[in-house]
């Protein structure tokens, strides 16, 4: 403990707080750009997964098939997948836009799920109603169908949120300086693995609280179905 | 000229042959009701008249016009001119009673916005539910939240009303109310095919009684006739049975 005490003039210097800084910031941005990508690509693919007509079906199994495949392989395996993909046909060098299109990619599979139940939990005859009301497809979602779809797609879908902000972790496995692999570097420099993890600890707790409390707030004002 | 015409209709649930070889004529002005057994293809007929059951042969004809239900032209002008009230109202949960009636002559006929209100506030005082407005769905009654069904359908303008087994959701208290409402259109002169179990009610309204058991029209009479007179044993059959009943 004392020895703990004695390091933290020495940890805390104005060259570890900006090293930290930088890495909440990846962390922030992986997190960030994933959800709000997954989260509009996620709207766009469960709304095109629900159409009929004959001429988007090779979309709608495109989209069956990626969703599938993102949401069965590990958040690891894909990024290292995409990683050597980058690698063999020279796309880009950095890490970071790798790993910002990796979560990309899974957000979106995830999400596009998420929000595909919530599509489907309205009921048929409300649908009925609409089209027999010349509502087009595209109307009846946004006038009939999302409102009242929001309190069943938000809490999950902001527990994939916060949950996502813990998986960018993976990304320091291709090198991207995030939060967990500025934690292990400056453990790696001799402080104590308490101090290096512990103020990671809390970074990433100043980062999902925020977007926990941004979720109940949306899930009372959007969920209930006054509006 | 009949304002809707089916002949030798044909439709399916996926492999379940719905409607066999339908034949219907219904003019303007005509009150026809539906009556038969559950599953006999009453609803169906309805759905199919405004898309919502794609027919696989057979030929409607609304004002004399061929509509081909697999274009989505002509389904707009189905639609347009026809209304329709579900048995469980399927009222838009997330909007008031006065933007349930409201919403589609404005968004989808494009309508004059005030004129629609005025209009929707004068059908739901028919309707007896002027009190009612701001209301959501969930707070009202049964009864009630048919009665906004009727008077979203009706403010729309259609020329013809179809109405699914409006009352067979509702407790029986609340039966009349509903009842009194469309008694008050049929007074207005208005088309409609009424498929109900009320059998008194259907007495009272209707020019025409079409029976159907399992996907086919047995027996089209007069509601006197069909009730003390019927011309099929099937129709006998399910008339007494639902005469015992009550």
């Amino acid at each position: 403990m004392e020895r703990l005490i004695e390091e933290i003039p020495s940890f805390f210097t104005i060259w570890n707080i900006i090293f930290l800084a930088k890495a909440m910031g990846v962390t922030f941005l992986l997190t960030a750009i994933g959800c709000l990508v997954g989260f509009s690509m996620g709207c766009l693919i469960a709304v095109f997964r629900k159409t009929k007509t004959i001429f988007l079906l090779p979309l709608r199994i495109f989209i069956i098939l990626y969703t599938e495949i993102f949401r069965r392989i590990p958040f690891l395996v894909s990024l290292l997948l995409m990683f050597y993909i980058f690698q063999i046909f020279k796309i880009s060098d950095s890490l970071f836009v790798i790993a910002v299109i990796t979560v990309c990619l899974i957000a979106t599979a995830y999400i596009g799920e998420i929000i595909r139940s919530g599509i489907e939990s309205i009921n048929q005859t409300q649908w009925d109603a609409a089209s027999a009301m010349n509502f087009t497809y595209f109307q009846i979602l946004k006038e009939v169908i999302f409102p009242q779809a929001w309190k069943v797609i938000l809490p999950p879908a902001f527990g994939f949120f916060i949950m996502f902000i813990k998986d960018t972790a993976l990304a320091s496995q291709i090198g991207v300086m995030e939060l967990t692999f500025a934690a292990k570097v400056l453990n790696n420099k001799g402080f104590s693995p308490l101090l290096s993890f512990g103020s990671v600890l809390i970074l990433y707790f100043i980062l999902s609280y925020p977007l926990d409390r941004f979720g109940k707030h949306m899930e009372k004002k959007l969920a209930s179905n006054r509006n | 000229m009949p304002q809707i015409e089916i002949k030798s209709l044909n439709a399916y649930y996926d492999k379940l042959h719905v409607l066999k070889d339908v034949e219907v004529k219904v003019e303007k002005g005509e009150i026809v009701s539906l009556i038969g057994p559950s599953g006999s293809g009453k609803s169906s007929l309805l759905k199919m008249l405004v898309g919502l059951l794609v027919p696989q042969s057979g030929e409607v004809k609304i004002n004399n016009e061929i509509i081909d239900y697999k274009k989505k032209a002509d389904l707009r002008i189905v639609r347009e001119k026809i209304g329709i009230v579900f048995q469980q109202y399927n009222l838009f949960q997330n909007m008031n009673v006065l933007k349930n009636v409201c919403i589609a002559p404005i968004k989808i006929q494009k309508r004059d916005s005030k004129k629609v209100e005025e209009q929707a506030i004068e059908l739901l005082e028919k309707v007896g539910l002027k009190d009612k407005l701001k209301s959501y769905p969930d707070e009202l009654s049964g009864g009630q939240q048919q009665r906004v069904a009727i008077a979203r359908a009706l403010c729309l303008n259609p020329e013809i009303l179809l109405l699914d087994e409006v009352t067979s959701a509702l407790d029986p208290e609340l039966v009349q109310e509903v009842l009194d409402s469309i008694r008050l259109l049929a007074s207005d002169g208005m088309t409609m095919l009424i498929v109900s179990h009320e059998m008194s009610f259907v007495k009272e309204v209707s020019s025409k009684v079409i029976f159907m058991d399992n996907g086919s029209i047995i027996e089209v009479n007069k509601p006197e006739l069909i009730f003390e007179n019927p011309k099929e044993k099937r129709t006998s059959d399910f008339v007494s049975k639902i005469l015992k009943d009550k």
